[in-house]
């Protein structure tokens, strides 16, 4: 039976929803590891009748970056110094990040790990023989000391595929399933009328019926992820769902803060990951579980060549690293492939095969050899079906064996997010400690604490997870700590602040208004032409996002210039931006799902504006391997070892970029 | 990898109360056509392949496609989601099987301990739950 090929959904969007007005204490905007953090936490703190709401785009079951799984748990600090974990993220961030934030994700993020497991998360173990016992084997929990599986110093590998689903769990009951709305998009954030730089509200729309919902709230914490699909991606066919990181977040949470004027950092910082080309497979625990090297196409493993160790030293202290900062390891695998070396390969056959060996030299038997090798294939598919199943789909539809046969890997297109290796984000208080150094300047975009953690630069807006910036590598259990650290500090904020009475500068008719213009925009003109796509008076979404990764790609240094762009690059991709932004205002919606498609697209182009902002304002190359300036090629730690920091000024419409200082909490000799 | 649906399995959830891969598609790619009774996934070239879909489908039937842009034909990764463990069937393009069975939950269902009643000491430090006291960084 054929099934009618419809191009848009079922959802018809008419021009006049109906408006639904809430009136909330607090509310939790999107439903990640962050937001179910914060949704966990804030009930153990807020007082009887305290009304908290979360709201998120998708099912809280399967929502954010985890939705598909993960296969480890790349920060748990364990038996590690909690400076050595702060030493290591400054390294990898090239020196320029907030050593305040770190170390306190670094306090309480195992908290957030034992409770996943206590959850019911399988965690690897290791037996008394130092082999390694799947997550559901009866070992000793995390709490009662018992030994993860350590891959690299920070990593443990967990059986994760239902990490999302666990961890959503317990923050609906905490929350309570009335307090939990799904399936609605937040896209503006509102301030108050009577106190400046106040939130004061939110406003969205539901994707399942037309509805335009308008919160009213004294405190608000935007957790929504980082920005993908902003790059001209390697696929750009169906392949282009198959990004690294969700293709679901589009940068709505750089965006919708820094509208209402909340300062940005570090916006210039992308990730550029290196994955399996294409499936764009996680390749971490092939570098650390299973030891796998690189190797160019002339069969070289170029690593540890005496021409790399000569490149690294361009780049101290941060090339000393044993570890090689992420952005440095994209650069060397760059110049093998610029200088034609390629393609990159992971030995995946040179690396499970040196397992076996090994255990044939030790005097196993072929039969346990048989069992042994099971095991360790077994762990080797699981780390793709866990997180990445596209992957193993590929491998599938490749014939490829992990063992008889490498994989390529790639640098993918830029991402911005941070929670991993990525650091752009929002400019947020450190916590109310003596050890967070005070700044002698009025204005809190120079300042690093303000009274309440994690709170941005406007009252009573918060962030989390990918949301703060200049602090990286928190990954999904960083994320959710530091959401729980948010949560407790929006009640104390709503505590201190009782007698605020948020009231909003628009009415709630000229919100909705906004929101549905794209589809009466659509209405309007559709009779315009016989095909509903291709209309003088309006553009489409789809059509939008082609237009704003064309234009980053070629300008903004992305995968067609391997990532090199300059300064008249950027003006001109500035200038493009400007053009599509205008253009933002004529995207048409035909259905409630193409709704949600435009909101996301006007969010991707204002945070990549920011992106491209702050790569023009720094005159230098920080993070080579990521992207490049040829007007300014080198890392100049003289002129640039400080923060870029950006505001947007909701009344007056214009950008303030300016330096901000960076300072060290932790010795920087030695640096690491 | 595009999830696709198999007409003859899917019945539209006629029995419960949402449709289930519309309920879970985390980019909201599954919709009901409601004459034929059948999902299908709106726009495949926005689908992560994160299988959401084709796990929580009560009938089995959706499935995935690789992408048609790189991936050969032939190859397919279905799974069987219990409410603890996880079994893979992997078919490779030449029709050799591999099949893996991983852990996926070690509570029941429901059973997460959300510590509701449960309630922080001071508002004014920076503990949380179950935190007593928390060290400073030394140099």
């Amino acid at each position: 039976m054929a099934l009618p090929n419809k191009p848009k959904g079922e959802l018809k969007a008419v021009v006049n929803p109906e408006v639904v007005e809430h009136d909330v204490d607090i509310l939790i905007i999107g439903g990640g590891m962050a937001a179910c953090g914060a949704a966990f936490e804030i009930k153990k703190w807020a007082p009887e009748g305290m009304k908290i709401v979360l709201v998120d785009k998708a099912a809280l079951e399967r929502s954010g970056a985890v939705a598909q799984g993960l296969s480890a748990i790349n920060t748990y600090i364990g038996e590690n110094p909690i400076e050595s974990y702060v030493k290591m993220v400054r390294n990898d961030l090239m020196g320029v990040v907030r050593e305040d934030l770190i170390y306190d994700c670094g306090r309480h993020v195992d908290e957030s790990v034992k409770l996943f497991e206590e959850w019911g998360l399988p965690v690897w173990k290791k037996d008394a023989d130092g082999e390694t016992l799947d997550g559901a084997k009866p070992a000793p929990t995390l709490r009662q000391g018992g030994q993860p599986v350590r891959t690299g110093k920070w990593q443990i590998m967990i059986n994760g595929e239902s990490y999302k689903c666990i961890v959503a769990e317990p923050a609906k009951t905490a929350l309570g399933a009335d307090n939990i709305m799904e399936r609605v998009f937040i896209v503006k954030l509102l301030l108050d009328k009577n106190k400046p730089n106040q939130i004061a509200g939110a406003a969205g729309f539901s994707t399942r019926e037309n509805k335009v919902h308008i919160f009213r709230t004294k405190a608000a914490l935007v957790a929504c992820g980082g920005a993908v699909n902003i790059f001209r991606p390697r696929s750009t066919g169906e392949g282009k769902g198959r990004a690294w990181y969700p293709v679901w977040n589009a940068g709505s949470t750089y965006t919708m803060c820094a509208q209402v004027g909340a300062t940005l950092t570090m916006m210039e910082n992308r990730f550029t990951p290196a994955r399996f080309k294409d499936g764009y497979g996680p390749v971490g625990a092939w570098f650390l579980l299973f030891k796998a090297k690189v190797q160019n196409g002339l069969g070289e493993f170029y690593a540890n060549s005496a021409s790399v160790k000569d490149e690294l030293e361009k780049f101290m202290p941060y090339g000393a690293s044993p570890v090689t900062p992420t952005c440095l390891r994209n650069h060397l695998m760059l110049n093998e492939l610029k200088a034609g070396r390629g393609p990159i390969y992971m030995a995946t056959d040179v690396a499970l095969n040196a397992f076996l060996e090994d255990r044939k030299a030790k005097g196993m038997d072929d039969k346990s050899i048989k069992k042994y090798w099971k095991h360790l294939e077994s762990e080797a598919w699981e780390d793709f079906l866990d997180m990445s199943v596209g992957q193993a789909g590929l491998w599938a539809g490749m014939d490829i064996e992990p063992e008889k046969v490498g994989s390529e890997i790639m640098p993918t297109e830029p991402y911005m997010l941070g929670s991993h290796s990525g650091c752009c984000g929002i400019w947020t208080s450190g916590p109310e400690e003596a050890w967070v150094p005070e700044i002698a300047n009025e204005s809190r975009a120079h300042k690093y604490k303000w009274g309440y953690n994690r709170m941005t630069t406007v009252d009573g807006l918060f962030t989390a997870g990918d949301g703060v910036g200049a602090s990286g590598h928190k990954f999904s259990s960083g994320s959710h700590a530091e959401g729980r650290i948010a949560a407790k500090q929006m009640v104390k904020f709503c505590r201190d602040n009782a007698s605020f009475k948020p009231e909003l500068k628009q009415t709630a008719q000229e919100i909705a208004a906004e929101i549905y213009a794209p589809v009466k925009l659509y209405e309007e003109f559709k009779g315009g032409s016989t095909a509903v796509d291709v209309n003088p008076n309006y553009c489409k979404p789809a059509g939008i996002m082609m237009r704003l990764m064309k234009a980053t790609d070629e300008y903004g240094g992305g995968v067609a210039t391997y990532y090199m762009t300059s300064g008249k690059l950027l003006n001109i991709c500035l200038d493009l931006l400007r053009l599509l932004r205008e253009d933002s205002e004529k995207m048409a919606a035909g259905d409630i799902h193409e709704l949600l498609r435009c909101w996301e697209n006007y969010h991707r182009i204002w945070c990549v504006e920011a992106h491209i902002r702050h790569i023009e304002f720094r005159k230098e190359s920080r993070y080579p391997g990521f992207y490049y300036r040829s007007d300014y090629p080198t890392v100049d730690d003289q002129n640039w070892k400080c923060f870029v920091n950006s505001t947007f000024n909701p009344e007056t419409k214009e950008w303030k970029c300016e330096k901000v200082e960076c300072v060290n909490i932790l010795s920087t000799d030695p640096w690491l | 990898m595009p999830s696709y649906v198999d007409p003859s399995k899917c019945d539209g959830c006629k029995g419960g109360d949402k449709t289930a891969c519309m309920y879970i598609c985390p980019n909201d790619l599954m919709v009901l056509n409601v004459e034929e009774m059948k999902a299908y996934n709106q726009e495949p070239d926005a689908c992560w392949e994160c299988y959401s879909c084709v796990k929580i489908c009560p009938q089995g039937a959706i499935f995935v496609r690789g992408y048609d842009d790189f991936v050969p034909m032939g190859g397919q990764v279905h799974p069987m989601r219990s409410s603890d463990s996880i079994m893979w069937t992997v078919k490779f393009r030449n029709g050799n099987l591999k099949r893996f069975k991983f852990p996926i939950r070690t509570t029941a269902e429901g059973a997460a301990n959300a510590y509701a009643g449960q309630k922080g000491a001071s508002l004014d430090d920076e503990c949380l739950l179950l935190e007593a006291s928390l060290p400073t960084p030394t140099k």
